[in-house]
């Protein structure tokens, strides 16, 4: 790694595993509950939160030293909905195709916690290319349960993955459904991704106990 | 550091400064970017509207629209006339797909308005699409679509948009599985009118009766699906009287 430094990169690597947003600080639950029904959505998810967190974290990190503290909560909003607001506009007038697929997640990256958690627990206090890579590295923490549980609910729920029907058709009964299979159309709501989450939690934390907390 | 950032003086002129600097910057950045964005949108429901009625380029289970350098020929092309009906009176109007459904929705609660309803006339390979344009309400936002029928007033084809259903769930209505659907089904019964319904526990799931007055609908997807059902019944009874008149 002669790119970064030690410290630096564990700042890439923490939130991969062991101090993820999602299984570990429990933020951005609400999207990861929303969209994950399909693999699709949840990588372009992915892609948009990599790209609002790692900037927005950049911004932030610039005007740490003049953001009074007493409103910094809302100019953090106010620096995320303005990233997120130029980004839906230019697209919409330039690649108007992607922003179609964009426009709805442009409300629930707004509102994603991991962003606002990150900008208050670490832009605020570190220098630009520190929360740079804070940024990159959490969002991509996001992005891999994000893909798990969208890759396993598209799977079970509707039998395919990014809408290639994998196991088969359904209703014309070939692949697995010969053999009696039935996709669960329960996965597809949101109550199975918090189950999912909660397995991966589950998973996460029999493989390496020092993440039990003993309350 | 020697700013203190804590008086209500400083913290009052930066949240000012901040509301000046974002707004103008997001005002200049829509207002220059506006023209082309509404042409997008133009260019747009022209390729819906062809959509519809079976002109497209779609491919083994992709969607795809024509191509945005064609869409302006073949929209000219392909839709013959564009008529905009109100009340009784009929008129053609080339810009008819113009017409904001939102807007003129609104205006219709005052009783004295009469709705202006544009309405696409298509042909192709022969064959007559009367392209009925409608709006409603999905779960979170407005869902809206075009539908084609023939002269007997058969489903040639849909098109179905949302500005902000569930990804993976109502945002489906768009997608090819749910729209090729709608291809061969009535609206009718005999004379009565019955619109199509986006239905649960659907005994024809691969949508073999066409006569069923009945698509699947999407799982995780009800209310979606209902919205879609109610925008369905309410635009297209209006436009049935005149529809009926090209039944005979």
């Amino acid at each position: 790694m002669g790119l970064l430094s030690k410290k630096d990169a564990k700042l890439i690597s923490d939130p991969l595993a062991d101090n993820n947003p999602i299984t570990i600080q429990v933020l951005g639950i609400c999207s990861a509950l929303a969209i994950t029904a399909e693999l699709k959505a949840s990588i372009v998810m992915s892609v948009a939160v990599l790209f609002v967190l790692g900037l927005g974290n950049v911004v932030i990190s610039l005007m740490r030293n003049i953001i009074p503290s007493k409103i910094r909560i809302i100019v953090q909003l106010i620096v995320v909905a303005t990233l997120v607001i130029i980004v839906d506009l230019v697209l919409k007038a330039f690649a108007y195709e992607l922003s179609k697929t964009l426009s709805v997640f442009v409300g629930l990256i707004i509102t994603n916690c991991i962003i606002m958690g990150r900008f208050e627990a670490f832009a605020l206090a570190n220098g630009p290319w520190r929360s740079f890579l804070d940024g990159i590295g959490n969002s991509l923490g996001y992005a891999v349960i994000l893909i798990i549980v969208g890759f396993f609910r598209e799977l079970l729920g509707s039998g395919s993955l990014l809408g290639f029907k994998v196991l088969g058709d359904p209703i014309e009964k070939t692949g697995v459904y010969a053999f009696g299979y039935e996709n669960n159309g329960f996965m597809l709501l949101a109550p199975m991704a918090l189950i999912t989450v909660g397995i991966i939690i589950w998973v996460q934390r029999s493989r390496n106990e020092a993440l039990i907390e003993d309350n | 550091m020697a700013k203190n950032t804590d008086s209500n003086t400083y913290t009052v002129l930066f949240a000012t400064g901040m509301v000046l600097v974002v707004g103008t910057l997001l005002a200049f950045l829509a207002s220059s970017l506006k023209e082309k964005i509404a042409e997008n949108k133009r260019i747009e429901k022209q390729q819906n509207i062809l959509y519809a009625m079976g002109v497209n380029e779609n491919e083994d289970g992709g969607l795809a629209f024509v191509s945005k350098e064609n869409v302006e020929s073949e929209f000219s092309k392909y839709i013959t006339k564009q008529v905009v009906i109100e009340g009784e009176k009929v008129t053609e109007n080339n810009e008819a797909y113009l017409i904001d459904l939102k807007k003129e929705a609104e205006a219709a609660k005052s009783t004295s308005y009469k709705r202006k309803l544009p309405l696409f006339i298509g042909k192709k390979d022969g064959k007559d699409f009367y392209i009925v344009p409608m709006r409603g309400k999905g779960l979170w936002d407005a869902i809206w679509g075009y539908v084609a029928l023939d002269n007997q007033l058969i489903v040639q084809g849909v098109f179905f948009d949302h500005a902000g259903e569930t990804p993976g769930l109502g945002s489906n209505i768009k997608e090819r599985f749910f729209m090729d659907d709608f291809a061969g089904e009535h609206i009718l019964d005999g004379d009565t009118f019955k619109g199509i319904t986006a239905a649960k526990g659907n005994a024809d799931p691969k949508n073999e009766t066409k006569t069923d007055f009945e698509v699947d609908a999407i799982a995780g997807a009800t209310i979606t699906g209902d919205g879609l059902s109610a925008m369905l019944k309410k635009d297209l009874k209006m436009y049935l009287p005149y529809l009926k008149t090209l039944k005979q």
